[in-house]
């Protein structure tokens, strides 16, 4: 962060020009290639969970069982980064395919794909690391910013976010249902209730599947074909808590208070997502099992464009951070898990003083102070 | 039998929640989908220079056709799907087809222009169910007159080769308009049947021939003059059906006529119009740059919303008929049954929303 430059209300002005321009390229461009690699990847993902299932059929055979839960763990994984999230985010819907559409998508997770448009697309990206806005800032069980109070609870954090990565899908469904919200009162047991039964049928639904139906369908295999399921799902969570994790809570990845964002222009939200997010550096087989959340910054820019398309914006964002003097985040898997773990460490205690370098590159014409 | 079949869905359904089993067994057979009917182009036949027969093995739950029906039909171009009405050419026929369409490639028509030149057999389309009334009574007429121009020969292609396939023709007049004789649709399919059936007339007007010009009425009355003792069937441009249908109108026997449109989808933008949301049964006018879902807010409509910037599609709905603009960009788009973000879409004409 240090050495940065000043950033000018004419500088945030060109960059959102600049970002809109890539935007249009991008749109212009998508074609048949594009579809027919969604096309892919799905028809891949389906054969593999097949596969994968099918093998774990023969689980009592142990290197069965192995590549069998290997093969759905790595389906799951893509059924849930390269292709619900990205589906859910309206990529697709440009091919005007009801089977793949962010209106008829229902994803492989707990939580029903609708209730989660909500909370993700609508609260997480439009609000993006704006303290008491994103509710994704430590999902409401987690210190993960100074500018959050510390609690004693906060002591146990370090613990209770290692269990919540193994049951992320669960604890995703019930965050999406705004419980914290209803018990503070903001929001009413009349609109939660509906929410909460919708949440519990999908759950029931996806709980009988793993560990009901399938066993069952194996015969003698019962056991170690529910526990290949259950070592699929959780393999996929602890995935995902690592993704997404790495998105926004590494060091350099910055938050945001109210005040700041009160009448933010287009150029100012694009630097706030920008400035707020953060990537992880690796071959095309590790964006392509994050769902390119590995380029979580141009996802955040671009939430709508096709995922297979992150990878070519990327460094044409990375030229204009370079051109505006702004700060690019990224490093390597081990690197930015590190980093988190640091954070939730570190803010399981109480303190530091929030720094104030980020409130100064947002408001125009300051220069920007050493962090 | 059906319980036993639906019992069975209700458990393979199990294993596949939150998909559907049609999701993995259309990796491997497309055509088998319950969820949406599709089909296999099996040959592309070139008809005149602009013109091609596309034939197509529709999938599961075809229920076949009635001569002079249309079906909407799907196709994936350059990734994006379009649906356009076609009318069948082949006889009428059951479940298992194959049925075809006749498609002639117009200046600037995307989804013709890839009918007739670039599609290729194998290919998986999309199909909804038969439709339209420009068919033949149960009982059929004992003399029938057909009045055609350029492509609005296809539906009574139809008609005439599902005659030719019971070896029953009726007395037939059939008078179609085309710029030059290798214009003409069929042109020797339909030669060739007149010359075996005495009872079906073909007559081809040549509009650039010496002495051709537009088919006009009087035209008409000179080539057939028993035409109002006929139960007609006319198909082609407007200018023709007007024609027609003032000709019929002021014999007094409308009734007699049935004509079957081509709709060209042509739409002013820009200029906003009608908006009517069809679910709340509300209705309103708007201009070209107010988003739809201001429009349905100030309407009273409870309209599905979130960062309303275009970001998080929250607000999509619908479109159950026009077209929209697209605020970003300025460009208009938009196709029956497509779903929009009502947040940064404008009314470009008169538009149905489904909420």
């Amino acid at each position: 962060m240090a050495g940065m430059q000043a950033v000018t209300a004419t500088d945030i002005e060109s960059l959102g020009h600049a970002l809109d321009e890539l935007r249009e390229q991008i749109i212009a461009s998508r074609g048949e290639d594009d579809a027919r690699y969604i096309r892919r990847v799905i028809a891949v993902q389906r054969s593999l969970e097949v596969a994968g299932r099918t093998v774990m059929f023969a689980s009592l055979l142990p290197p069965a069982w192995l590549a069998g839960t290997a093969m759905l763990a790595i389906a799951k994984i893509l059924e849930n980064m390269e292709i619900g999230h990205n589906v859910l985010h309206g990529q697709w819907d440009w091919m005007g395919d009801p089977e793949i559409h962010s209106a008829t998508w229902e994803w492989d997770s707990a939580s029903p794909a609708e209730q989660w448009k909500h909370s993700h697309n609508y609260v997480h990206h439009t609000y993006t690391n704006v303290i008491g806005k994103d509710r994704d800032i430590g999902y409401s069980i987690l210190r993960i910013s100074p500018e959050q109070r510390w609690h004693p609870v906060y002591l146990a954090q370090p613990l209770y976010n290692l269990a919540f990565a193994a049951v992320f899908e669960w604890g995703i469904a019930v965050y999406d249902a705004e419980i914290e919200r209803t018990w503070r009162g903001e929001k009413s047991w009349h609109e939660t209730w509906p929410q909460l039964k919708k949440s519990l049928r999908k759950a029931g639904r996806q709980a009988i599947k793993d560990y009901l139906a399938f066993p069952l369908l194996a015969g003698p295999a019962f056991i170690p074909v529910l526990l290949g399921n259950l070592t699929a799902n959780v393999a996929r969570n602890v995935w995902a808590h690592t993704v997404i994790f790495c998105g926004h809570f590494p060091d350099g990845a910055e938050t945001f208070t109210q005040e700041q964002t009160e009448g933010e222009t287009r150029g100012e939200w694009y630097l706030r997502q920008l400035l707020g997010s953060a990537n992880i550096d690796g071959p095309p087989l590790l964006h392509l099992l994050s769902g390119n959340l590995s380029h979580q910054i141009e996802h955040h820019l671009f939430p709508d464009l096709p995922s297979n398309r992150y990878a070519e914006i990327a460094p044409r964002v990375r030229d204009l951070c370079r051109r505006f003097g702004l700060p690019y985040t990224t490093g390597s898997l081990p690197r930015q898990t590190g980093s988190v773990w640091k954070r939730i460490l570190r803010l399981a205690l109480p303190g530091p003083t929030p720094p104030t370098a980020s409130r100064a590159l947002l408001e125009p014409a300051t220069t920007r102070l050493s962090g | 039998m059906k319980r036993v079949t639906s019992v069975t869905a209700v458990l393979l359904s199990a294993l596949t929640t939150p998909l559907a089993p049609d999701d993995y067994i259309g990796l491997v057979r497309p055509l088998w989908s319950r969820r949406q009917l599709r089909g296999r182009v099996e040959s592309v036949r070139p008809e005149t220079v602009d013109a091609a027969t596309v034939v197509i093995r529709p999938g599961r739950g075809w229920r076949g056709h009635r001569a002079g029906q249309y079906v909407r039909l799907g196709v994936g171009i350059d990734g994006v799907w379009q649906w356009r009405a076609y009318s069948l050419s082949s006889a009428p026929g059951g479940p298992d087809g194959p049925i075809s369409i006749t498609v002639k490639a117009g200046p600037g028509g995307r989804v013709s222009q890839y009918l007739v030149h670039r599609i290729e057999p194998g290919t998986t389309v999309r199909l909804e169910h038969p439709q339209g009334r420009f068919v033949l009574p149960p009982a059929t007429p004992r003399r029938l007159l057909f009045l055609t121009a350029g492509s609005g020969i296809t539906p009574v292609m139809s008609m005439v080769r599902g005659f030719a396939l019971r070896r029953e023709i009726p007395d037939i007049v059939l008078i179609h308009s085309a710029p030059t004789g290798n214009d003409v649709i069929f042109g020797a399919e339909l030669r060739r049947l007149a010359g075996r059936y005495p009872t079906l007339r073909v007559h081809e007007h040549y509009t650039r021939a010496p002495g051709g010009g537009r088919l006009t009425m009087r035209k008409l009355s000179t080539i057939c003059p028993d035409w109002s003792e006929r139960p007609a069937w006319a198909c082609g441009p407007p200018g023709l059906l007007e024609a027609a249908e003032a000709h019929w109108r002021q014999a007094g026997i409308s009734d007699q006529l049935r004509v079957e449109r081509f709709h060209l989808g042509v739409v002013r933008g820009g200029a906003g119009g009608r908006v009517r949301f069809v679910r709340s049964g509300r209705m309103t006018t708007a201009d070209g740059d107010t988003p739809l879902l201001v429009v349905g807010e100030n309407t009273g409509v409870l309209m599905p919303s979130g960062c309303r910037t275009g970001i998080c599609r929250s607000c999509l709905a619908r479109l159950a008929s026009g077209r929209v603009r697209d605020l970003r960009t300025g460009l208009e788009h938009g196709d029956e049954g497509d779903v929009i973000q009502t947040c940064v879409s404008a009314a470009a004409g008169d538009v149905d929303i489904d909420l």
